[in-house]
């Protein structure tokens, strides 16, 4: 079992639900990430997710596709991230997951990139333009590796498809929670927690809700019926405004220190 | 070692790099596009539509005072200017529009570069009742302000994108956005031979009627088989529809012309064959303008349509096994061909269609007078007059 994957177990068998954070690599400049990334794992988070900036994120919203323009103002690039988080390796224990499009990791090169990945001591890679049909070579690049594979599944994939993704999956499942791109939402659809459930029942890996989480609310309710949540961009936002209790306040309604009143 | 056939592939380029959320939609649309390709009806009511509704079949017209000027080649246009909207673009909005029926949906978002797409598309839903949005990228909105009241006139919604450099490569982006968000009752009508898997194969099959009729107009004309066609390039849906009946003779010579913009060397154009790498955009494998960390770069073109920074799969392809050739023409170039074919035949073509002229007059000058070039006269040119005004000045004195 890779790292991440026994991450989030021990976090469950505590009682907990995993909490990952969302964050755009370079937002504020290459030099505040790992201010950022020591100030999440001070504040209890179970995994980091690095956002990569790209210039066409089609999965993205607002929050975080403005976020992404700021760090490639920066001149923020897929390489100079994994170099900058190696230089991270000795403080920063927390698992880090990778986030990026396609298309970067191609140009990088696909051996070159998860040798640079391996380097930078991250623990779990997450492509969202990167489908079952076609992430088979990058899957087994990552054999033997302590790189999870992270694939989605959304809530038009029928049973069948959220099994063989499952399958594939390791690490945890991205549950994406709405038909739609990242971004805070008011409201889930209504059968939300029955599909989180029910990807739950078909996945043998942990399964992680994601897309649209922003409220402490939804973070409890959320991982109520999943083993853990992602928010982004809450997060991205919070980072960006330098409103750092908000981020706390989140990451502390997940390891339960907080207690939700509705 | 055999070769892995994966499904819409064009050798190693296509497939389906696109959000989990979409492939069920895609997965769908590709049942029903197998299942409507086997429905003669289907095809008995598109026929029907592009006969008694887009004018079907259009000439192939044989340009003798341009030839005569050039003195080289017979040159012949294959005239998708004469089709209702203006382009070849309806072909493929109409067959899209019937096949979202097929699927029961009801509401149609599209992208659009020069604006003739959006206006095919919003045209076929007009037709149709369908609800339709079209995304459209501020820069081309203001190249095209014309075409935006068009679409709205036609009932569509216009929504103006300013993200990026606020051209074709940003709508589509924001379109696939939409129809991520909105995909379980609406069909996305790509307007070029790009995209995920089907949608490279289904542009190119509603476009192919291009080049089947082209294929036996010339041979009625002329007895026999042209020597060469031409056909511009931004995604490549006129080129793919006019190229696809003609891959297997091989006395046929076929040229995609892409828009070198300012000059290839300049690093301003939209030629990703001439001068772009092999990678992932909108979900397909490709040859794209990009940077060396993998960042999209933008396309620069004067015309709208060709003002993308990919090309189709299949283009990508044909180009890796040599099948066609591609070359590249500048706007100047573009400025100069469509002057050229206005004096000379009385029609304007559009600034896309005007590189595909300005390269075929320059190959028909090095070939025989008994050899025979066809043209695709993609779209006319009334909707660039505004921009080609604007460049070579000019009004009532």
């Amino acid at each position: 079992m890779k790292t991440l994957e026994k991450r989030i177990r021990e976090c469950n068998e505590e009682g907990k639900k995993a909490f990952v954070p969302y964050m755009m690599a370079g937002d504020g400049g290459l030099g505040t990430l790992k201010d950022k990334l020591l100030f999440l794992q001070e504040a209890g988070v179970t995994a980091i997710e690095i956002g990569i900036p790209f210039s066409d994120p089609v999965a993205d919203g607002e929050a975080i596709q403005q976020a992404g323009a700021r760090a490639l103002a920066e001149g923020v690039t897929l390489r100079n991230v994994l170099e900058e988080l190696e230089r991270c390796k000795g403080e920063v224990a927390v698992p880090l997951v990778v986030m990026t499009y396609l298309n970067p990791v191609l140009a990088y090169g696909v051996p070159q990139f998860v040798e640079a990945c391996q380097r930078a001591g991250i623990n779990g890679l997450i492509i969202p333009d990167f489908p079952l049909e076609e992430s088979g070579p990058l899957r087994n690049e990552l054999r033997g590796t302590d790189i999870a594979w992270i694939p989605l599944v959304s809530l038009t994939s029928p049973d069948e498809r959220i099994a063989r993704i499952a399958e594939s999956a390791e690490g945890f499942l991205y549950a994406v929670t709405v038909n739609g791109i990242t971004g805070t939402r008011n409201d889930f659809g209504e059968d939300i927690y029955s599909h989180l459930q029910r990807v739950k029942r078909i996945s043998a890996v942990p399964v992680l809700a994601g897309f649209g989480i922003s409220t402490p609310v939804q973070v409890k309710e959320m991982g109520d019926n999943t083993d853990g949540v992602i928010v982004g961009s809450a997060i991205v936002e919070a980072f960006h405004r330098d409103e750092l209790d908000k981020i706390r306040e989140l990451a502390g309604t997940s390891s339960g220190k907080i207690e939700i009143v509705n | 070692m055999a070769v892995e056939m994966r499904k819409g592939r064009y050798g190693k380029f296509g497939g389906q790099y696109v959000p989990e959320t979409l492939m069920s939609a895609l997965i769908e649309l590709e049942n029903a596009y197998g299942e409507a390709k086997a429905d003669p009806k289907f095809k008995e009511e598109l026929d029907y539509y592009l006969r008694d509704f887009v004018g079907r079949e259009n000439p192939l017209y044989f340009a003798e005072r341009l030839t005569e000027k050039v003195g080289g080649a017979k040159i012949f246009l294959k005239r998708e200017d004469l089709n209702h909207t203006g382009a070849h673009k309806i072909n493929n909005s109409l067959g899209q529009a019937l096949l979202a029926i097929r699927m029961g949906k009801r509401k149609i978002v599209a992208e659009t570069g020069a604006g003739q797409h959006g206006v095919a598309t919003a045209t076929a839903c007009a037709l149709f009742g369908l609800e339709c949005v079209v995304f459209m990228g501020k820069e081309d909105i203001r190249r095209q302000e014309l075409n935006v009241f068009r679409m709205e006139l036609l009932g569509a919604k216009v929504v103006s994108v300013d993200k990026g450099s606020g051209t074709l490569k940003d709508a589509v982006n924001e379109a696939l956005r939409y129809w991520v968000a909105n995909v379980e009752d609406t069909h996305y009508i790509l307007g070029s031979a790009l995209g995920p898997h089907p949608f490279p194969e289904i542009v190119r099959d509603f476009q192919r009627v291009i080049g089947v009729e082209t294929r036996r107009q010339i041979v009625e004309k002329e007895g026999r088989l042209p020597d060469a066609v031409v056909a511009c390039i931004g995604g490549g849906s006129n080129a793919i529809g006019m190229f696809h009946p003609f891959v297997e003779d091989e006395g046929v010579a076929l040229y995609g012309v892409e828009a070198a913009g300012s000059g290839v060397e300049t690093g301003l154009h939209a030629a990703a064959i001439a001068d772009g790498k092999e990678g992932v955009l909108h979900g397909a494998y490709m040859y794209i303008l990009q940077d060396e960390d993998g960042f999209i770069q933008e396309a620069h073109s004067i015309s709208a349509g060709l003002d993308y920074p990919a090309v189709g799969p299949e283009h990508c392809h044909l180009h890796d096994i040599g099948r066609v050739k591609y070359e590249a023409v500048t706007d100047a170039g573009a400025l100069e061909g469509l002057q050229l074919l206005s004096r000379t035949e009385g029609i304007i073509p559009a600034l896309e269609s005007a590189h595909a002229i300005q390269f075929a007059v320059e190959l028909a000058k090095g070939m025989g007078k008994d050899q025979i070039v066809v043209v695709c006269l993609s779209g006319r040119g009334d909707k660039d007059m505004q921009t080609v005004r604007d460049v070579l000045g000019g009004g009532v004195e």
